[in-house]
């Protein structure tokens, strides 16, 4: 299972770093949120994958036996996806904004704010 | 008494939330963000003298014990660099006061300001790794905000290179908690500290470090990361860009320095030469951008991205000698950027323009702003005695006693170098005759009446003051960077104090 996950956080990356170096500025948030997407993933699988043993204790258990499934990564992740959520509304409402004021959605045009003079 | 490490992080969220409710009052929101301002400060300086005098302090948040719960650390480096925010952020909240239009104050600058600070501090004090992942997205997303407010159009594309490059570095950092965390298991720093030692996979530890350097590089914004910075930097009003320039990316070379002497000391020969090389070439492209720039805030940016590589030599050394030098220099150029974006702010609303070409003849028709100017910009570019000339020697110091020769060379170049660029910025501002104002630019310039001009005056006056004294009597700074410095070094303290009586 680890290997398969690898392999779509893996696609994840090249997915959303190719759609970064897109001049569009839509397709640069998105590739953002595929980012996103797979830093979770990768958080999730460098947890350890367990399946069937949640860490719940059993009645007369004193403390957990192994294997179990590790919370804190999850934890992690629903951080990370909120603040995703957040910072991406955040990015498509500029994007609008932006997009009204230029009248363009391509980087390479946007070089008001990078000439030397 | 050690919960005084919650008071920098509470009274800006109060702050904060104090504003909000005062939405349609602006008159009252900018008393609270000066009270505010001002009782960060104190709350600051509490700390510090509690931190100086006790040793390290740690809150466990919420009672749970380390490496389990989330906490709270500050030495002395954390309460200083808070003491700092506190500082810069009183400069910013009184220049504020006249430096802010109507239209910005009424869509919320001062709560932002405020949420930015907490950031800044919640980052400084924090002594978990995943927590300092969340207060850099706090105040990043007060960043954006600050930066966009008004949307201008240079802004507006200023603020998108800035978000895109700040999100990549936010999923890095992610990433690299992920995989530190499937390495050792654990997330606490002090903990991060003791497991590393006998972590037994050296190429992942190393590849570690590297995503943490990139990550926290971009932030920091270090050769050849830097990019954003003077796309951006000189978009927003100049209030905005002298409280980024000042703090943001000391934050980010502060999360290095915390994170590579507490993980990857033990990696450090194999560190050493990718910061080291890192150092110099962000001494030189950083100032040789500069020198080719027209606008004053740019030259400005490319100055800030220049001096940080003098932060990084110093951690890349990482030496007691070397960091103490770091950290002195550290607390200089919080206080000299911050002082010189605000002079540039305060140039740009009397002429209404901020480029180099079009501004002169400031020294024949303010002669005292001129001086005032020169103590920030000479110390910049390590003039004796003021602050920057003592970072600087200490820095040489430590490169000489590491035989880094070349290193050593790059740096006293780029000395002169800034001092050329400061050169430049006053022959062409303050020296030479103004040249006659175009019509778009007679039209915005406003002359500046005694009210708004105290309360520009105030703020730059004391900065100034801070440096000189920094120059004058650095003997105390200096002892107090060197101590920082051993507690980071040897970090048995902090790691004592985190995990409270644990080996």
């Amino acid at each position: 299972m680890e290997v398969v996950l690898a392999f779509v956080v893996g696609g994840l990356y090249a997915a959303g770093l190719y759609l970064m170096m897109r001049r569009s500025i839509v397709k640069i948030i998105l590739g953002l949120a595929l980012l996103g997407h797979a830093a979770n993933l990768l958080l999730f699988t460098m947890g350890r994958l367990t399946r069937g043993h949640p860490p719940v204790l059993h009645e007369g258990d004193t403390q957990l036996l192994h294997p179990f499934a590790d919370p804190i990564p999850e934890a992690l992740i629903l951080t990370a996806i909120v603040i995703g959520f957040g910072i991406q509304a955040f990015a498509t409402a500029l994007i609008r904004r932006s997009h009204e004021m230029m009248q363009t959605d391509d980087l390479d045009k946007m070089r008001a704010s990078d000439s030397s003079d | 008494m050690s919960q005084i490490l919650l008071l920098p992080i509470l009274i800006p969220l109060l702050t904060a939330i104090l504003s909000l409710l005062a939405w349609r009052r602006p008159a009252l929101q900018r008393l609270l963000s000066l009270a505010g301002a001002a009782a960060l400060l104190f709350a600051g300086l509490g700390l510090f003298t509690h931190v100086w005098k006790e040793g390290i302090q740690a809150v466990q948040v919420g009672n749970w014990p380390a490496p389990f719960g989330i906490t709270l650390a500050a030495d002395l480096l954390s309460a200083s660099m808070v003491v700092l925010t506190g500082l810069a952020g009183l400069a910013t909240a009184v220049y504020s006061l006249a430096g802010m239009d109507r239209q910005r104050e009424s869509f919320g600058y001062y709560p932002l300001l405020h949420v930015l600070l907490m950031g800044v501090s919640g980052s400084f004090l924090t002594g978990d790794i995943f927590n300092l992942y969340v207060w850099f997205e706090v105040l990043l997303i007060a960043s954006f905000v600050l930066l966009g407010l008004g949307s201008e159009k240079t802004q507006l594309e200023g603020t998108l290179k800035y978000v895109t490059l700040n999100l990549i570095s936010s999923a890095l950092f992610l990433a690299a908690i992920g995989m530190l965390y499937g390495v050792v298991g654990t997330l606490n720093l002090a903990d991060l500290a003791l497991q590393m030692q006998s972590a037994r996979q050296p190429a992942l530890i190393f590849t570690l470090s590297m995503l943490f350097l990139i990550a926290f590089g971009i932030k920091a914004a270090i050769f050849p990361l830097f990019f954003w910075l003077p796309a951006s930097y000189h978009t927003p009003p100049a209030a905005v860009s002298a409280i980024f320039a000042g703090l943001l990316t000391k934050v980010g070379v502060y999360a290095l320095i915390r994170v590579f002497s507490l993980m990857f000391a033990q990696d450090m020969e194999r560190i050493r030469p990718v910061l080291l090389t890192l150092a110099a070439l962000t001494l030189l492209t950083g100032i040789l951008g500069a020198l080719v720039q027209k606008d004053f805030r740019r030259i400005l940016s490319f100055n800030l991205v220049s001096h940080i590589g003098y932060l990084i030599m110093g951690l890349g050394l990482m030496t007691p000698l070397a960091l103490a030098g770091t950290i002195f220099y550290m607390f200089h150029d919080v206080i000299a950027k911050t002082n010189l974006f605000l002079f540039s702010g305060v140039i740009h609303r009397m002429r209404n323009t901020y480029r180099i070409t079009r501004l002169g003849g400031f020294y024949a028709s303010h002669p005292g702003l001129s001086i005032l100017f020169l103590i920030p910009a000479l110390s910049l570019a390590g003039v004796p005695p003021l602050s920057g000339f003592w970072g600087k020697l200490v820095l040489v110091q430590a490169g000489l006693e590491e035989g880094q020769y070349l290193l050593v060379a790059v740096a006293l170049g780029v000395g002169l170098l800034t001092l050329l660029s400061m050169g430049q910025i006053w022959a062409e501002v303050f020296w030479k005759d103004a040249p006659i104002a175009s019509e778009s630019e007679s039209a915005g310039a406003k002359v500046l009446e005694p009210g708004p001009w105290l309360l520009f005056l105030i703020p730059m006056g004391a900065l100034a003051l801070l440096t000189c004294l920094m120059g004058l009597f650095p003997q105390p700074v200096l002892k107090l960077a060197t101590q920082a410095a051993g507690q980071l070094i040897y970090p048995e303290a902090y790691i004592r104090t985190v995990l409270g009586g644990r080996p």
